[in-house]
């Protein structure tokens, strides 16, 4: 894939960045403003597409980061279970216990679990998304030579 | 409200019928972008501004993959002739649409007028969310708390998808390259 003109690149280069701390901002904050894990994690995934479009496959070297995305995405699916299943040790029995104390509703560090599982779940859906689109890009470049 | 509601649904379905049959691919695209759009809006108009972020932004994202889809294989629709096959296939759509519509109209004659919601567990969900996780955002509270294991088989289809298509197209893609070499 080739890259785009150079008013692109520039427009690109100047909001991908905002995007992602955008989706950065959405997936911390998830348990107090709209947003969460999975609207922040399609964000963060978006600032990648952009920049991938724009600059095109060269620039990146893709091949090492879909190993990256898809370790990233197996590795905090597995933290979440683990977190989940550690409900299950730690006073009442039962899968998904937020044992954690609530805090005061309202303040960035309360609500338990929630946040965690909104910050691995953000981290997990941009590696999927990513690594599905990074799957495409690369397949058709080998198909091409 | 209502009004506005089904004017925004009955442009979305002609869009929709658009998009099905346009004969230029980034038309269709188009159209099927005022589709989730305008789910976009009715989100917002019925007060749900989680769920209108995750739809604004999926859209987003999907519109590009196709988009990005489309101008590498072909702008132009391959169409076919109607055959003696297609007849067929129609009267029983007609017929299934029919039947469908009857039973829906049966269906909805003991429902509570619109905007009323009849829901005990929802309504001690709302009651009870602040109390027990702490967590300003009800909806959240409610994902990762009471209904955390629909989240996580949510989670599950997401990892599933991006599974079959690392196999399918990196596969593919390797064989594809040793066999040119």
């Amino acid at each position: 894939m080739e890259g785009m003109s150079i008013i692109v690149k520039k427009i690109v280069q100047l909001i991908s960045a905002l995007i992602f701390v955008f989706g950065m901002y959405s997936a911390i904050h998830g348990h107090i403003n709209p947003g969460g894990g999975f609207a922040g994690g399609v964000l963060l995934s978006g600032a990648f597409i952009l920049l991938i479009i724009a600059y095109g496959l060269d620039y990146f070297k893709l091949k090492q980061q879909t190993e990256a995305t898809s370790i990233f995405e197996s590795l905090s699916i597995l933290i979440a279970l683990l977190i989940a299943f550690s409900g299950l040790f730690a006073g009442s029995l039962y899968f998904f216990n937020n044992y954690f104390p609530a805090g005061t509703p309202g303040s960035l560090i309360s609500g338990g679990l929630i946040p965690i599982y909104n910050v691995l779940i953000g981290v997990k859906v941009a590696a999927t998304l990513s690594t599905i689109f990074f799957a495409l890009i690369i397949y058709k470049e080998e198909i091409r030579r | 409200m209502e009004n506005l509601l089904i004017i925004i649904l009955v442009l979305m379905i002609i869009a929709a019928l658009a998009a099905i049959h346009a004969k230029d691919l980034i038309s269709a695209v188009i159209a099927q972008g005022f589709v989730g759009y305008g789910l976009v809006i009715c989100f917002f108009l019925l007060k749900a501004p989680e769920l209108a972020l995750v739809q604004i932004v999926l859209e987003t994202v999907t519109l590009i993959i196709i988009l990005a889809v489309i101008y590498d294989s072909s702008m132009k629709e391959i169409g076919e002739p109607i055959g003696k096959r297609d007849i067929v296939t129609y009267s029983l759509s007609f017929v299934l649409v029919a039947l469908f519509l009857y039973y829906f109209n049966k269906a909805i004659v003991g429902l509570n007028p619109f905007g009323e919601h009849t829901l005990r567990m929802s309504e001690m969900y709302v009651k009870e969310v602040l109390e027990l996780t702490g967590s300003a955002n009800l909806v959240k509270g409610v994902l990762w708390d009471f209904r955390g294991l629909d989240t996580l088989g949510e989670a599950t289809v997401l990892f599933t998808a991006a599974m079959s298509v690392l196999v399918i197209l990196r596969i593919s893609g390797k064989k594809h390259q040793l066999t040119k070499k």
